[in-house]
């Protein structure tokens, strides 16, 4: 080029337009095979046979029951795990304790785990054959191959979730407010109710809502700890295999129809939470 | 709990009763089940337990898990960088609509996406159809483990990386270019270490995950011994035959090599931050 013109700014801080457009389209191609075509393969599964079909399929018992303990096991681990993960946060944010480094990684220590592991150990802590296990069964008290192990199971791969969003939010916060309200004659209690909280609904929103719908969907460590007991002990991600394992399609696909919708739901929740309250959410991206 | 060498004091209440839900809860939760299952190690002996692990078809089946979930992360950490990058910088149609879609492996349930990959990679399925010709066989061999573990580790990268790039002084990429660098050198040089610290957390991340992942793989796998067969599915076999102390034996190497594996990327992430100036 003999003539020099002027040149945006903006032209060097970007890359050759050609450059551009292969890097968007191989991406975007990339994204629908790996992304959007298994979510479509669900619906469009789900549905070989009709709407009938699918939704007759829904209905048997086996379906039916699956679908209310999988939600009776979230109503019961994702409450838990919000109280846990605000206790932790409070604990962690408002007060500094030796070891805190330490609690934090042992708070994270799920994640590096594989859900199957998580799954034996709770089996080997509270199985017949633990001298725990054997206190428990001579007390009618089962947990193996029983709700308590499911919902002990989701709460194991669930357990950060919470906690990891809220933390770095009420760091952020800082103390101040809290230590004004109190200083102000308000109680312990009122200062996290009318000062805490509404600083970190959202965020606190956002975690529940990710674990929520982990709670739903884990399989690894319930298939170990459930015992698969038909009817009695199978969540709907359970059942799916069942159902897939008896080569009844048809069934499986349509219950995992109503699992991507709830992880449809999901994400629409979370995208809507991020566009409104990016300020606060911004923390938990930040760390 | 009064305050002492353990805290330092604050006029803030409620330390007693936060601190003592998250000790029970994690007690209970997490650590006496991982206890427990380090303790039946130690009950066993490292020289049975060594005895246990080492077969042809259980080192296969570790062998298999960690190099099917690197290959898997290092896919989804070039990926998740390019990915990061078009987001950010690149204005296009149906941006916001894939920048929520990212988060897919997240919402959906493993074992959905492992049946939905079964049958779109099946020899009947629409892209196993596809692929068939080419002589590409994706389901039930090692390469569908790749693709489900894929997709699964895919979000990682590509959200720990994203806020750094919002965040990048676009000032930095003019210096580099008055300087005279050309746009390849600049984000070789410039952009690209910047993100290195994020990326190599996303990729932990993935890696954790897709090592011990279970509910995708099965399905797409096919779980031939010695060939297609993930650990953690061989710890359930061992279970549902009742032989504890083996399958407590194969998650005890599992836990051991994904920390050895943690601890030297965290290595590594420091060695880099140290490099690039980073705290």
């Amino acid at each position: 080029m003999s003539d020099i013109t002027f040149i945006r700014a903006e032209s060097v801080t970007t890359e050759p337009r050609l450059a551009r457009g292969l890097l968007i389209g191989g991406t975007m191609a990339l994204i629908a095979v790996l992304l959007f075509a298994p979510l479509i393969a669900v619906f469009a599964e789900a549905l070989r046979d009709g709407w009938a079909a699918s939704l007759d399929a829904l209905a048997s018992p086996d379906a039916r029951s699956a679908i209310r303990l999988t939600l009776i096991v979230a109503a019961i681990a994702v409450p838990l795990n919000a109280v846990f993960g605000i206790a932790a946060a409070w604990a962690i944010t408002k007060f500094d304790f030796r070891g805190k480094a330490f609690l934090i990684t042992l708070i994270d220590l799920p994640f590096s785990v594989s859900p199957v592991v998580a799954g034996l150990a709770l089996v080997l802590l509270f199985g017949v054959n633990s001298s725990l296990g054997g206190w428990l069964v001579a007390n009618d008290l089962k947990i193996v191959f029983a709700f308590p192990g499911i919902v002990l199971a989701t709460m194991f791969v669930t357990f950060p979730f919470v906690a990891r969003e809220l933390i770095p939010v009420m760091i952020e916060q800082g103390r101040a407010e809290e230590e004004a309200a109190l200083t102000l004659g308000a109680s312990g209690w009122r200062a996290f109710f009318t000062v805490t909280l509404p600083n970190i609904r959202w965020a606190l929103l956002y975690g529940v809502l990710l674990c929520n719908a982990r709670a739903m969907g884990e399989f690894g460590a319930v298939a170990v700890i459930s015992g698969k007991i038909r009817g009695e002990t199978t969540t709907m991600p359970i059942m799916i295999e069942m159902f897939y394992n008896e080569y009844l399609s048809v069934a499986a696909f349509s219950l995992a129809g109503v699992l991507a919708l709830l992880a449809l739901v999901t994400l629409t929740l979370k995208s809507l939470l991020e566009w409104r309250h990016a300020d606060v959410l911004a923390a938990t991206r930040r760390h | 709990m009064r305050a002492s060498i353990f805290r330092s004091p604050s006029p803030l209440p409620g330390f007693g009763l936060s601190f003592g839900i998250v000790m029970t809860v994690l007690s209970i939760v997490v650590l006496l089940p991982i206890g427990a299952l380090l303790g039946r190690g130690l009950m066993i002996g490292p020289g049975d337990l060594w005895g246990m692990v080492n077969s042809r078809r259980i080192w296969s089946a570790l062998s298999l898990s960690f190099r099917a979930a690197l290959i898997a992360s290092v896919f989804n950490l070039v990926f998740g960088i390019v990915l990061a990058w078009v987001l950010v910088r690149y204005r296009f149609w149906g941006r916001r609509l894939v920048d929520a879609a990212v988060d897919l492996p997240f919402a959906l349930p493993t074992a959905v996406a492992g049946i939905s990959l079964t049958a779109l990679y099946a020899p009947n399925g629409v892209l196993g159809q596809a692929l068939a010709p080419l002589g590409i066989k994706v389901a039930y061999t090692e390469l569908g483990i790749w693709m489900a573990l894929v997709f699964i580790g895919l979000p990682f990268v590509v959200r720990t990386v994203q806020p750094v790039i919002e965040e990048l002084d676009r000032e930095v990429e003019e210096v580099s270019a008055t300087l005279g660098a050309r746009r390849a050198y600049t984000l070789r040089r410039v952009v690209l270490p910047t993100l290195a610290p994020a990326a190599l957390t996303g990729f932990a991340l993935a890696l954790a995950r897709s090592v011990g992942e279970y509910g995708s793989v099965i399905f797409i796998a096919g779980n031939i011994p010695n060939l297609t067969e993930i650990a953690p599915l061989l710890i359930v076999i061992r279970l549902e035959e009742y032989n504890y102390d083996a399958a407590a034996a194969i998650g005890i190497a599992m836990l051991l090599i994904s920390f050895a594996m943690l601890l030297a990327i965290n290595l590594i992430q420091v060695w880099s931050r140290r490099r690039i100036g980073l705290v």
